[in-house]
């Protein structure tokens, strides 16, 4: 029986492990192979440097404390958020909870474009201080500093904790808290001693995507920082594609796989260790209205603080994609729908969203299926080697886009594997780095079950797929949508690998808007914000109308 | 669930038609950078005749594209590789990843752009970088613009300029490239040096320099900034209302400019390498030449290319662009931004 069960897990697991294998581990150790010990210098001097300058212990402290910071911000602000999407019924829940998903799929230029027209030097908000105070100088000077990415990461990223952390919470029992008030505690040391150790497990996991993500940050560093501030995902881009020196390119890469795969393996360990089983399916989780005054003012406060920080960059986006020379236009919209420049990567933008939506479904369908079987294979792994399988699982996300890139041009390049010009290589490189997304959503409420339920029912007789289908799915079942929802929103907003892979020309809403932004001309800075609001609001109401089934 | 089974599949059929795309028999892969564009009756017209099938990879920006090309020597990805520019010529050649071909339609190309006299890479393109300014801006402040790049240091320019990092940007390095052959060695970073107390703006990227900082184009606060010399024809043709003048200028006066040229190959190890040739010989000749301006908005390399009337009324061209040699500059590279960046980042 138990030798079965093995056979069983490790077969359910084989499937992402060969996923792993073939698009990840295969290419990587090939492009580390190629970068170390082919090319015509020996690569320990063109390593040397690594050493010698201090340049690049500076960019890893760097990286290290602006991703740390910036984790701890997104925190801050985003933990009270997911109390009261988790706690309360308001109006506009679902809208606004899909709302808070768009960041993520803007390319970065395009939130750099919006912030700054909110912010920038001539932007709104310092037009409107320097004509109401006359000042001569705008007050707010934001652009090229640390402020501004660090802005820019909790915009970017203040969903990832509401929605992971927001939907675990849903699940605790609501009455834990009152009982442990009824025993005389103040609401402090409730939060303290009973929610935060069980909400731990969901907290971690959202605050190890954001300091990934914020570690591995590309365009928004590039972009809003300046460049005078350098990460180390920018550094291997300029070190393989401006300087061609691989062997360095190759030694950061690995520099920021191990900082971060030992992170991951320090989380896991924690996490395994403390899991804690609970099991609530009482209605009384139900939202409820907020009733007293101070839980109207909190819901109220949580609201203003989205509404300033998320929403309005986007109404300065949309305004400026319908705002022409001489006042509102709908102008670049009319271009969008016509093939005035007669490309032949002209693409309609129903086309392009047809694309964009097409790509994200199957990366979104690769990414969960292949996120449930391994977490499913983790959550039921013992401790130790649990941990150590789960980090594995996350290297994607923390490995360079340039270097995996690289590494599918020279790795996949036999049948019957000859997929780095195939256009499955997009959902595919979405989906690399969508899975460990997925493995962060679901694996906490599934490691919350407990085991005794699940003997329960396979004393009763369940076979292990029903036990599966009848107990564990409908707990975990609002967790794989949360994943999935992130998995097609990476997909939809192109992010990672797939910015280098090759591809034929497929053009998808991100792709539209760099073509648009490639170029000078009004007609053409326009039309990408046009594009960039369509593919707002395609998100947008995806999500919107996925959030109204759903509550 | 059942409504999950069937998202599910919808979305893996819908995967599987995009994969088996069927290729037709004597299909010619190009390899080239996301700018590059084409119109679609030129390419159909082309196809009609000769009977090849154009198939364009696009493999992200110039340096990315190129890299994948040399990693894929042997078994290349393509047949052909277009957008190789100067800056990265030497690296090209060196990782002898390109076919000579001598091309009949070369006689139509002035001998200057023709840089590889093996004809490995044929000049297809070239365009000049260089400082555009907002004249809306200057006539409203009533403020002189400036004339040549050793204008920018001057005290009346302070915190005017943007300009884009060499280390992450093309038209960046292209422009330092311009110091350093108007400079010289000795004498570039003095003027980098300049240039930052001058309160330059870096962006790392142009799209972030033009759309993010040049008061033409954003809502930011430079008036100069380092893009095309055939910006003012695209602001034109690419205008909101019809307009009848540029409403930015390029500066390209004698040293101020660095042309970029951009070149075709056919990539060694092509199992059709007569195609191939075809599709060189299609690019150089006049009807993909004439094509160039609109769509990519720089010079066509064929002299006998007629320019488009917004081209001839709104485009310029450095008469003396300032010059460093391609050895030069693969040679040089990572010094030359590595000094750069110390003296104006670090």
């Amino acid at each position: 029986m138990k030798q079965k069960n093995i056979l069983l897990r490790w077969s359910l697991f084989s499937l992402p492990l060969l996923f792993l294998v073939l698009f990840y581990f295969y290419p990587l150790i090939k492009i580390f192979l190629l970068s170390f010990f082919q090319g015509d210098d020996w690569p320990p001097e063109k390593l040397s440097r690594l050493i010698s300058s201090p340049v690049y212990g500076k960019i890893l402290w760097f990286t290290t404390w602006q991703a740390a910071v910036s984790t701890l911000l997104t925190l801050v602000f985003a933990l009270p958020g997911a109390y009261i999407f988790a706690r309360y019924n308001f109006f506009g829940k679902s809208l606004f909870q899909a709302l808070t998903m768009v960041p993520f799929v803007l390319p970065t230029v395009v939130t750099a474009a919006a912030f700054r027209s909110l912010l920038g030097p001539n932007g709104l908000i310092n037009t409107w201080a320097m004509t109401t105070c006359n000042l001569s100088l705008p007050p707010i000077q934001i652009d090229q500093t640390v402020f501004f990415f660090l802005l820019a990461h909790i915009f970017y990223n203040y969903t990832l904790v509401l929605r992971i952390v927001g939907s675990f919470w849903a699940a605790l029992d609501p009455n834990l808290h009152s009982a442990s008030q009824m025993l005389g505690a103040s609401p402090w040391q409730t939060f303290r001693k009973i929610t935060l150790p069980l909400l731990m497990p969901a907290v971690s996991s959202a605050a190890l995507l954001v300091f990934i993500f914020c570690f591995t940050s590309f365009g928004v560093v590039l972009i809003l920082g300046g460049p005078s501030y350098s990460t180390i995902e920018v550094e291997i881009y300029r070190q393989s594609v401006q300087l061609f020196n691989l062997p360095m390119a190759a030694a950061l890469s690995l520099i920021q796989i191990v900082v971060n795969f030992l992170l991951m393996w320090i989380h896991a360990r924690l996490v395994a260790h403390s899991r804690i089983s609970f099991y609530a399916d009482t209605p009384t989780t139900m939202p409820i209205q907020a009733k007293t005054k101070g839980q109207r003012f909190f819901v109220r406060a949580n609201l203003f603080f989205m509404l300033i920080l998320l929403i309005t960059p986007l109404l300065a986006l949309l305004l400026r994609s319908v705002t022409g020379e001489d006042g509102l236009t709908l102008a670049y919209y009319r271009a969008l729908f016509t093939t005035e420049s007669h490309s032949i990567f002209f693409v309609e933008p129903l086309a392009a969203i047809g694309n964009s939506v097409g790509f994200a479904l199957s990366a979104m369908t690769i990414a969960v299926t292949l996120g449930l079987l391994a977490s499913s294979f983790i959550a039921s792994e013992p401790g130790g080697k649990s941990s150590l399988w789960d980090a594995i699982i996350m290297l994607p996300l923390a490995t360079s886009a340039v270097t995996l890139g690289f590494g599918y041009i020279i790795s996949l390049n036999t049948p019957p594997l000859n997929l780095r010009d195939s256009i499955a290589l997009v959902p595919i490189a979405h989906a690399l780095v969508a899975f460990p997304f997925v493995v962060r959503c679901i694996l906490p409420s599934l490691r919350q079950i407990p085991e005794s339920l699940k003997e329960a029912a396979s004393l009763l007789g369940a076979s292990p797929f029903k036990v599966w289908h009848r107990v564990e799915l409908p707990i975990i079942r609002r967790a794989i949508l949360v994943g999935g929802v992130f998995a097609f929103s990476i997909s939809m907003g192109e992010f990672g690998a797939s910015a280098f892979v090759t591809r034929p020309h497929t053009a998808t809403m991100p792709v539209a808007i760099f073509r648009f932004l490639g170029q000078p001309g009004e007609m053409n800075y326009g039309q990408a914000m046009a594009m960039s609001s369509i593919l707002m609001m395609v998100t947008c109401s995806v999500f919107w109308l996925i959030g109204k089934r759903d509550n | 669930m059942k409504r999950l089974l069937v998202v599910a599949a919808s979305s893996l059929l819908l995967m599987m038609s995009m994969i088996t795309t069927v290729h037709a028999e004597k299909t010619i892969t190009v390899m080239t950078h996301d700018s590059f564009n084409v119109s679609k009756e030129v390419v159909a017209n082309f196809e009609k005749e000769s009977g090849i099938t154009l198939r364009f990879l696009k493999s992200g920006d110039a340096g990315a594209a190129l890299i994948q090309a040399i990693l894929s020597k042997g078994n290349p990805l393509a047949d052909l590789f277009f957008g190789v520019d100067n800056t990265f010529l030497s690296r090209a050649l060196d990782a002898d990843i390109f076919e000579p071909y001598a091309s009949p339609l070369l006689a139509d190309i002035p001998a200057h752009l023709q840089l590889d006299k093996e004809n490995r890479l044929l000049p297809v393109d070239y365009g000049d970088v260089c400082l555009n300014i907002d004249k809306e801006w200057f006539a409203k402040n009533k403020r002189t613009p400036p004339t040549d790049i050793a204008d920018l240091i001057k005290p009346e320019y302070k915190a005017l300029t943007v300009v884009e990092n060499p280390a992450t940007s093309s038209p960046g390095m292209a422009f330092l490239l311009a110091t350093i052959g108007r400079f010289g060695e000795d004498g570039y970073l003095d003027f980098w040096k300049g240039l930052r107390e001058n309160k330059v703006i870096v962006a790392n990227g142009w799209e972030d320099a033009y759309y993010g900082h040049f008061t033409s184009a954003s809502k930011g606060d430079r008036p100069i900034v380092v893009s095309y010399a055939s910006s003012p024809p695209a602001v034109v043709y690419y205008s909101e209302k019809k307009l009848t003048e540029a409403p930015t200028k390029a500066v390209v006066t004698a040293h101020s400019a660095f042309r970029q040229i951009e070149f075709v190959g056919i990539l060694k190890g092509t199992k059709e390498p007569e195609h191939a040739r075809k599709v060189v010989d299609f690019m150089l000749s006049v009807p993909f030449q004439e094509d160039i301006p609109l769509q990519m908005f720089v010079f066509p390399a064929n002299s006998n290319a007629t320019l488009p009337e917004v081209f001839v009324k709104y485009a310029v061209l450095a008469d003396q662009p300032a010059v460093v040699s391609p050895e030069a500059i693969e040679n040089n590279r990572e010094a030359w931004i590595e000094a750069w960046t110390n003296t104006v980042l670090r």
